[in-house]
C-alpha cells in the first residue's frame, strides 16, 4: 500500500526538487508520445537541444519566446498568490496589443517618447481588461476563472473587428491587418534577432520589482494575507476588494506589456489574434506555476518554457511533426506540475 | 521525569477488551507517543487525561487507524491487531465520536447514519427501525428525519454516537465530547455514557475538565509529553492530584479574580441590534456598560449572538440599530481604525481569523502594525524592526517556537494563542474583546492567558486599566475571571449580574431559555438543546 504522509515542516528546497522531478517525468511522458508518433525520443530531444540551446539562432528564438512569457508569468504569480485565478492573460495580451497599436498608429507622440507611450498604453489595456473581471468579482461575486477565460474570446473578436474594420490598413490591399507602425514605435532588437531589447529588460526589471513588492512592501504583505487567509484579512481590516483590484491591474498590465512588446517589437502592426500571441497567455500559467509564487523565479521558468516552445518549432520543421506538438508538451508539463503539488507537502510511504 | 504512580489497577478478570503495549509514534522533530501502554476493560469508562500536545490525539488516531505506530502492539480481546483505516477500526468494533461532528449537514440524520452502512437503494429507509431501537435503549433521542444542519451540537453528537453503535462497536472513543455542550447537555451525555457502560460497552473519554473526569469515569490514564505518567482509579483520585500529574506542578482552582477595581464607564452599548451573515436577527436591543478595569463575562450557547456582538464591537459587522461609545466617543470605523483606538480582539477562531497559518511567527505578530512605523516606512517594510519586535514578544510571552520565521501552522494551539495575545495586547488597549480565549488550551497555557488578561485590568497609570469583555462557553472560566456575568440568549442580553449573585446552575438555565427565577424546577430532562436549535424541520 502507498500512502501520503503530511510533512510538518517540508525542507526549504523540497519544492525545487519536486518541480525538477515533475519536469523529468513530463519529459518521459512526452517521449512516449514521440515514440507513438514514430520518432525516437532521443532523436527528438537531441534535435530540440541542438536547435535551441546549442545554436545562436536557436538561443535567440528561445529569448523571443521567453520575453513575453516572463512579463506575463511574473504578473500571474502575483495573481495566484492573491487567489485571483487569472486565466485570461491571453486576452489581456491582446488588449495590450490593441492599446499599444492604437497609440502607435493614431496618437501623435514625439518620437523620443513613443516607445514608453506604447508600453504604457499596453499596460493600461491589459490592466483594464483584467479590472473588468476584478470588478465583476468584487461587486457581483462572478468567478474570475470563468470571466477572465470568457473575456479571452471577447478580446480576440475585438482584435478581429478592428483589423478588418475601422483600423484596417489603407495600404494592405486584401490582407487583414493594420498599417505598419511608424518607425518610432518599432522596438530596437538585438542585432539579427527578433528579441526586443526593451521587452526583455522590462521583463527582468518587472520580475525583480514584483518580487520586492511581494516580500518587502506593505501592499505585498496585504496581498499575501488576503491570498493565504481571507478571514484574517477581514479581521485585520485589510480590504480584499482593494487588493483584488490592485492585483488585477498588475497581472493584466504585465500581460498587456507583453502584448505591446509583441506588436511593437516583432510584428510592427496589429494583425490576427493568433499571430500576436502564440498562446503565451496560457503557457505563462505554467511559467507562474513552476515559479511557485515567486515572480523573480519566472526568469528561470520562462526560459525553460521558451526552450520548449522554440524546441517545438524545431520538431515541426526538422522532424515533420504536427505543430500542435508544443501544446501537447506544455499540457503534459502543466499536468505533472499540478499532480506534483501533493509531493511538496507530503512524503510518500510504501507499506503499512 | 519521575513517574507518579497513584495506584495501578488491573482487575484480575478476562483479558482487557483493548490493550496498548509500548506504543511509540514519532513525527519529524517530536515523539508524540513514547512507550505508551494502557488497557481498557469491558463495561468501564477510561479517561485519557493530558494537556495539549500530551499525545492524546495521536493515540486516538492510532486506535482509530489514522496513524500506524512506529513501535508497539495493539491487542483486541487478547488478539494482536493492526488497524489499517477507520473503516477497518469500525469493522474491528472501535468507534470514534469526533470533537467536531463530521456529518453531511444538508442530509437528514437517517441519511447520515446510512452512509457507508445501508443498502445500495434507499439506504436511509431501512435504518429507521434500528435507529429507533438503539435510541430508546441508550436514551439517545434524535429525530431521524431532521436535517443535521438544524440540530444542536448535543444532538449532532448523539448522531455520531448512534453511527458508531449502528456498526456494533464495543469500544467507543469520545474526543473532548463536552467542549461543545451546555451544562445541561453534558448531563444528558453522561446519562448516555452510563447506559452504554451498563450495556457492556467500553468507553474512552478524553477531556481537559477534571470535574467531568471525576464524575463519569472509572479509571484515569494521564499522559504528559507523550508518556504515560500515571494510572489512577477515579474513586480514589482528587482534582488536585490529577492536575498535578497532568502538568507536573500544583495548580490553583480558586477564583482567580481578586477585588474588582472597576472605574469610570469605558464602553457604553445601547439598543444594539444586528443581523447575522445569514440575514437572521442575531442581536436584539442589547445594552450594557463596561467600566475601566472591569471584566465582564458573556455566557451563552454558541449561536445566540456572541459572535455578532463581538463582530459589531470590533468593526467587522455593521449593526442595524444602536450605538457604542468608547470613553464617550462613538466607536466607529473598520477593524484597523478601532485597533488604533485601543480595541483589541482575540477572535474565536485562531486558525481562520486570528492568524495566517502559512505566514511566519514574526509576520503574524505584525499583522496589526505592519503598515506603521517602526515596522514600515513609506510602504516599505522594515524586516529588521519586525524581527526585533517579534523577538521581544516571543520572550515576553514565552512563546515556544523553533524560530521567528517558523509558520504558525507548526505551533501548538497554546502558542498560537500566545502569538495573538502578544499582538493584540502590544499597544496597551483600552478594550479587550476575548472570545473563547482558552478554548482547547491546556492548564498551563490557560493560566497564562488568564493572568495576562487580568493584569491588563490594573492600569499602570492609575487611570483604571483596560476593560475586558470575555465570551466563553466555559462557565467555570467566566465565574473565575469575571466581575459581572451576562447571558446572551436568542440575541437578548440578560444581566449583567454581579458574579457573587449568580450560580453556575442559574446561568446554565438562562443559557437554555429558563427564566432567571425558575430555580431548580426545570431539570436537565427538558430536552437539552431543543430550545436552542430552534424549529427543526
Amino acid at each position: 500500500m502507498i500512502r501520503f504522509v503530511q510533512l510538518s515542516s517540508p525542507g526549504r528546497y523540497r519544492s525545487l526538487w519536486v518541480s525538477l522531478a515533475a519536469i523529468a517525468v513530463s519529459l518521459l511522458l512526452a517521449g512516449v508520445v514521440f515514440a507513438f508518433y514514430g520518432v525516437s525520443p532521443l532523436t527528438a530531444y537531441g534535435a530540440m537541444f541542438s536547435g535551441t540551446l546549442a545554436d545562436a539562432q536557436g538561443r535567440a528564438e528561445v529569448l523571443r519566446r521567453a520575453a513575453p512569457l516572463l512579463l506575463t508569468g511574473a504578473g500571474l504569480t502575483l495573481a495566484f498568490r492573491a487567489q485571483f485565478f487569472n486565466i485570461g492573460a491571453e486576452g489581456q495580451i491582446l488588449l495590450g496589443a490593441v492599446f499599444a497599436g492604437g497609440v502607435a498608429l493614431f496618437v501623435p507622440v514625439p518620437a523620443a517618447l513613443m516607445v514608453p507611450a506604447v508600453f504604457l498604453a499596453g499596460f493600461l489595456g491589459g490592466g483594464l481588461w483584467a479590472l473588468l473581471a476584478a470588478w465583476l468579482r468584487t461587486q457581483l461575486r462572478v468567478n474570475e476563472i470563468l470571466s477572465t477565460l470568457m473575456l479571452n474570446y471577447v478580446a480576440a473578436s475585438l482584435v478581429g473587428y478592428l483589423i478588418a474594420g475601422p483600423w484596417k490598413g489603407k495600404n494592405v490591399r486584401g490582407f487583414i491587418y493594420t498599417d505598419e507602425f511608424p518607425a518610432s514605435a518599432q522596438l530596437a532588437t538585438f542585432s539579427g534577432t527578433q528579441v526586443g531589447i526593451a521587452t526583455l529588460l522590462l521583463g527582468v526589471v518587472a520580475a525583480v520589482l514584483l518580487q520586492l513588492l511581494l516580500s518587502r512592501s506593505t501592499r505585498g504583505f496585504e496581498l499575501r494575507v488576503v491570498g493565504e487567509n481571507a478571514g484574517a484579512a477581514r479581521y485585520a481590516g485589510i480590504s480584499a476588494a482593494r487588493v483584488t483590484v490592485l492585483v488585477a491591474l498588475i497581472t493584466g498590465g504585465m500581460a498587456g506589456l507583453a502584448g505591446a512588446g509583441e506588436v511593437a517589437g516583432i510584428q510592427h502592426k496589429l494583425l490576427e489574434p493568433s499571430q500576436i500571441s502564440l498562446g503565451y497567455g496560457f503557457t505563462a500559467i505554467i511559467v507562474a506555476w513552476l515559479a511557485r509564487g515567486n515572480p523573480a523565479l519566472c526568469m528561470v521558468t520562462a526560459l525553460l518554457m521558451g526552450v520548449i516552445l522554440a524546441g517545438g518549432d524545431v520538431l515541426k520543421i526538422n522532424l515533420n511533426m504536427p505543430f500542435r506538438i508544443t501544446d501537447v508538451f506544455s499540457g503534459i508539463i502543466l499536468m505533472t506540475l499540478i499532480a506534483s503539488e501533493v509531493f511538496v507537502r507530503s512524503g510518500v510511504k510504501v507499506g503499512r | 521525569m519521575p513517574r507518579v504512580q497513584m495506584a495501578v489497577t488491573d482487575p484480575p478478570t478476562a483479558p482487557p477488551v483493548l490493550e496498548l503495549r509500548h506504543i511509540t509514534k514519532r513525527f519529524p522533530g517530536v515523539v508524540a507517543n513514547d512507550d505508551v501502554s494502557l488497557s481498557l476493560h469491558q463495561g468501564e469508562v477510561l479517561a485519557l487525561l493530558g494537556e495539549n500536545g500530551a499525545g492524546k490525539s495521536t493515540l486516538i488516531s492510532i486506535l482509530y487507524g489514522l496513524y500506524r505506530p512506529d513501535e508497539g502492539q495493539m491487542l483486541l480481546a487478547g488478539q494482536e491487531v493492526r488497524v489499517a483505516s477507520p473503516a477497518h477500526a469500525l469493522k474491528l468494533g472501535i468507534g470514534l465520536v469526533p470533537q467536531h461532528p463530521m456529518l453531511v449537514s444538508r442530509h437528514t440524520v437517517a441519511e447520515n447514519l446510512a452512509l457507508g452502512a445501508g443498502s445500495a437503494f434507499f439506504p436511509a429507509r431501512g435504518m429507521r427501525g434500528r435507529i429507533a431501537e438503539l435510541s430508546s435503549r441508550y436514551g439517545l433521542s434524535v429525530n431521524p428525519g431532521a436535517r443535521v444542519a438544524d440540530l444542536s451540537p448535543g444532538e449532532k453528537q448523539r448522531v455520531e454516537i448512534l453511527r458508531s453503535l449502528l456498526r456494533g462497536v464495543q469500544v467507543l472513543i469520545l474526543d473532548e465530547p463536552t467542549s461543545v455542550l451546555t451544562p445541561q447537555e453534558v448531563g444528558g451525555l453522561f446519562r448516555v455514557m452510563r447506559e452504554l457502560r451498563a450495556g457492556g460497552k467500553s468507553l474512552i473519554f478524553i477531556s481537559h475538565k477534571l470535574e467531568e473526569v471525576l464524575s463519569i469515569t472509572d479509571r484515569v490514564t494521564v499522559l504528559r509529553r507523550g508518556r504515560v505518567v500515571g494510572h489512577a482509579v477515579t474513586a480514589g483520585a482528587t482534582r488536585e492530584g490529577l492536575a498535578e500529574m497532568m502538568v507536573g506542578r500544583n495548580v490553583s482552582f480558586e477564583r482567580k479574580r481578586g477585588q474588582s477595581h472597576a472605574g469610570l464607564p469605558l464602553l457604553s452599548v445601547s439598543g444594539l441590534s444586528a443581523r447575522s451573515s445569514r440575514g437572521t436577527r442575531a442581536l436584539n436591543d442589547v445594552s450594557f456598560t463596561l467600566h475601566h478595569g472591569e471584566v465582564l463575562g458573556v455566557a451563552g450557547v454558541a449561536g445566540n449572538g456572541q459572535t455578532e456582538l463581538i463582530e459589531v464591537l470590533a468593526g467587522l459587522l455593521t449593526p442595524d440599530a444602536g450605538q457604542a461609545l468608547l470613553d464617550g466617543q462613538p466607536l466607529l470605523g473598520g477593524p484597523a481604525e478601532r485597533f488604533a483606538l485601543g480595541v483589541a480582539h482575540i477572535p474565536e477562531d485562531r486558525i481562520h481569523m486570528g492568524t495566517v497559518p502559512s505566514m511566519s511567527v514574526a509576520e503574524n505578530l505584525s499583522l496589526r502594525q505592519y503598515a506603521r512605523a517602526p515596522l514600515s516606512r513609506g510602504g516599505v517594510r522594515d524586516l529588521k524592526a519586525q524581527n526585533a519586535l517579534a523577538g521581544r514578544e516571543v520572550q515576553a510571552y514565552s512563546i515556544s517556537t523553533p524560530g521567528l520565521a517558523t509558520p504558525t501552522r507548526l505551533l501548538s494551539g497554546g502558542n498560537i494563542q500566545k502569538v495573538i495575545l502578544a499582538r493584540e495586547l502590544a499597544g496597551n488597549p483600552k478594550l479587550i474583546l476575548a472570545v473563547h480565549p482558552t478554548y482547547g488550551l491546556d492548564i498551563g497555557a490557560t493560566d497564562q492567558v488568564h493572568s495576562v488578561l487580568l493584569a491588563k485590568t490594573t492600569g499602570a497609570d492609575g487611570n483604571g486599566g483596560a476593560g475586558v469583555l470575555i465570551v466563553s462557553e466555559d462557565l467555570e472560566e467566566l465565574m473565575s475571571l469575571s466581575d459581572r456575568v451576562a447571558v446572551l440568549y436568542h440575541g437578548q442580553l440578560l444581566g449583567p449580574y454581579p458574579v457573587a449573585e449568580v450560580t453556575r446552575e442559574r446561568l446554565g438555565l438562562l443559557m437554555t431559555g429558563g427564566s432567571a427565577d425558575a430555580g431548580t424546577a426545570v431539570s436537565g430532562q427538558a430536552a437539552p438543546g431543543a430550545a436552542v436549535s430552534g424549529a427543526t424541520l
